[in-house]
């Protein structure tokens, strides 16, 4: 996936009160956000947040209540106006523009979807789903056109006709998603748009969004208070405490390597086998042999004497895992003369794709002797989880 | 002398007053003519379409309203209401009334709508306007009597300016606080939208204000009513005037009468503005 910027924010701050600036002083003078309450009576919302998100990816803002991350998306199309810093996008510095280049980015490029569905109860859900196309004056036959099909999208094109309050929770952050995607936008942003849906129905619309996601491909900013939410969804993830921006990376980066005891606190309890993937923990520490001409069965037993190991991981030239050999298997080899390790000794054999879970890869550790080989979705050999490695991630993860 | 002696006016504000009135009369009262002339106009015309209305066709238009808006109990109630008053002998009264409350109604939701849009999206200009709403509300109508015949000499468009002053604040008040009333998230969403100041006004603060509206008018209504017989001491015509009479000569039946006929009116409006606001979505 090429990496392109789409949103870059840097050094913003949002303090509520009647005179940020003197707070903003103290705080870049290195005054903590307490102190700058104790002393001016004013808020900081958010602290000198810096990041960058790419376009295409789901960037899960994550935090606990309080933690600004509320404060810090509605920043990035200037409900709340920014005390100091720049939002990028495409280049362009939202926080700097004037009013009706603001509105131009509101209408086309930046849409949103609310906690609290914010559906207009006196409108259709065909009205409530052309809102934006409406406010850009589009005429009333196209502007529905459009939302017709962004509801089909979310599976409401059969309700067009209801008002919202004939519809449930799920579906009305249904007409909400629909509204904001039919204004075509590059960017979504999403303030805990599934924290007031109950449990099944939140994990429905999760996998929905996923869906939606891959075809769609747009760039989301999602605001969640939920760890599993986070994990499930955001490509990347930025945790936030206290109006800071405490770390961002991959989910896997963040569980493995938090980088505080705040972030580490979040990670207490949550189960590393559901989000490490197998490429994550698969290491290369085992014996491989290629397939070519010169590699026989003795040069295998070798090797695995050597290393004191008793499987051997045969790959030919491009790296492709071919299969795997136990030392009993190479002696018999030898003892029938032969010369070379050929593709028709080896039998299929347990395997792992970089991309499963821990707990797919727990079953085949348990009916196979040897550590299970990991490859890519191309064949690609990336390493073997052995029952140790499994183990010990588990220990760690269950120490965070 | 203790300054808690308070046996003497210290403060003479009703002279102030007098000499303020006196003022206004002598230099100003081609400005007031100009605020009376709209009013004038329209209550004259509205004044002789409702007396050359055949009673009939009239009463089977306030029928179809009612009927419409409220429901076929209030279409009957309306029917008999408008029989009764015929029969009274008050047609002509009644329809005076109708054409006095009709204009001040329509004035107070001209001035009053936006006033009170402005009211509910500046805390500012709510706080301005608060007191003259207070004082316009709670000033017994006698008090400012005199000066609106000074200014603007007796008669009916006198009656319906000081029906106007009194029965404006309930508008203002109701239509402001259905502005504010309006979840902020529907209009943070409207924004994020991309919406204009305006398009956030006409779109969802107005239609999502509009019950409190419709009930800011059937107040403004009900208060203009009450205003009639207040209206005709200073020579309004229309039911406030055998009322007024009854007073005068102790006739209470003829009182009675025309207090009946107020009310039954009165109630009729009430019911189809009421059925109004209800239907609106």
């Amino acid at each position: 996936m090429d990496k392109k910027e789409k949103i870059s924010v840097q050094g913003l701050f949002k303090i509520f009160g009647d005179k940020p600036e003197t707070a903003l002083k103290k705080l870049k003078k290195g005054s903590s956000k307490e102190e700058v309450l104790a002393e001016t009576g004013m808020t900081v919302g958010v602290q000198d947040a810096n990041f960058t998100i790419y376009e295409g990816e789901i960037f899960v803002v994550m935090g606990l209540s309080g933690s600004g991350k509320s404060t810090l998306v509605r920043m990035l199309n200037r409900l709340i106006e920014p005390t100091s810093g720049s939002i990028f996008l495409d280049g362009k510095d939202i926080a700097v523009m004037g009013k009706d280049e603001l509105k131009a980015v509101r209408r086309k490029k930046i849409s949103m979807v609310f906690q609290s569905f914010a559906l207009m109860p006196h409108l259709s859900v065909i009205e409530n789903a052309a809102f934006g196309l409406e406010m850009t004056g589009l005429k009333k036959i196209e502007r529905e056109a459009l939302a017709l099909a962004a509801l089909e999208q979310v599976g409401l094109d059969q309700w067009a006709f209801s008002m919202p309050d004939e519809l449930s929770g799920g579906m009305k952050q249904r007409v909400g998603l629909a509204r904001a995607l039919a204004v075509n936008p590059d960017v979504l942003l999403m303030d805990e748009a599934f924290s007031a849906l109950d449990p099944l129905i939140r994990a429905e619309m999760q996998d929905e969004l996923l869906k939606l996601q891959k075809k769609l491909r747009r760039t989301i900013v999602f605001i969640s208070h939920d760890l599993d939410e986070a994990m499930r969804i955001g490509d990347r993830i930025a945790i936030m405490e206290g109006g800071r921006v405490v770390q961002v990376g991959t989910p896997e980066d963040i569980l493995q390597n938090p980088a505080d005891d705040y972030v580490k606190a979040f990670f207490r309890g949550v189960d590393p086998t559901v989000i490490l993937t197998a490429k994550d923990i698969a290491v290369k520490n085992q014996v491989t042999i290629k397939i070519r001409p010169g590699n026989g069965p003795r040069t295998a037993l070798q090797r695995l004497i050597k290393h004191e190991r008793d499987f051997i991981y045969v790959i030919d030239e491009n790296e492709t895992y071919k299969g795997v050999l136990s030392r009993d298997e190479l002696i018999e080899m030898a003892d029938n003369g032969e010369k070379e390790i050929h593709e028709n000794h080896l039998k299929a054999s347990a395997f792992a794709f970089s991309s499963d879970s821990m707990q797919d890869v727990l079953p085949l550790l348990i009916d196979n002797p040897f550590p299970i080989p990991v490859t890519d979705s191309d064949g690609t050999y990336v390493g073997t989880i052995s029952k140790n490695i499994f183990l010990k991630t588990l220990h760690k993860g269950g120490q965070a | 002398m203790s300054f808690f002696d308070f046996d003497e006016r210290v403060i003479p504000l009703n002279e102030w007053v007098q000499d303020g009135v006196d003022w206004l009369v002598e230099y100003h009262r081609d400005f007031f003519q100009m605020i009376k002339y709209p009013v004038e106009q329209s209550l004259n015309g509205v004044s002789w379409v409702l007396t050359h209305t055949h009673p009939l066709i009239f009463t089977v238009i306030m029928m179809l309203l009612a009927w419409r808006y409220s429901g076929r109990k209030t279409a009957v109630f309306t029917f008999l209401t408008m029989l009764l008053i015929g029969l009274l002998g008050f047609w002509e009264e009644a329809m005076i009334t109708v054409a006095m409350i009709i204009c001040a109604v329509v004035f107070c939701a001209i001035v009053g709508i936006p006033l009170g849009i402005l009211a509910g999206r500046s805390d500012r200009f709510e706080a301005i306007i608060r007191p003259f709403l207070d004082a316009m509300q709670t000033t017994p109508a006698f008090v400012y009597l005199v000066p609106v015949v000074m200014l603007f000499s007796i008669g009916t468009v006198s009656g319906v300016l000081a029906t106007i002053v009194f029965a404006l604040p309930p508008i203002i008040r109701l239509t402001s606080l259905g502005i504010r009333q309006v979840h902020p998230e529907l209009v943070e969403a409207a924004v994020a939208f991309g919406a204009t100041p305006f398009q956030v006004l006409r779109r969802v603060q107005i239609p999502l204000a509009m019950p409190s509206i419709m009930a800011g008018l059937n107040q403004t209504i009900m208060m203009s009513l009450s205003m009639v017989v207040i209206a005709a001491l200073i020579g309004a015509g229309g039911l406030g005037m055998p009322v007024f009479m009854g007073l005068n000569t102790l006739d209470i039946g003829l009182a009675t009468i025309g207090g009946l006929s107020i009310v039954l009116i009165a109630m009729v409006f009430d019911r189809i503005t009421q059925g109004m606001g209800k239907n609106r979505r």
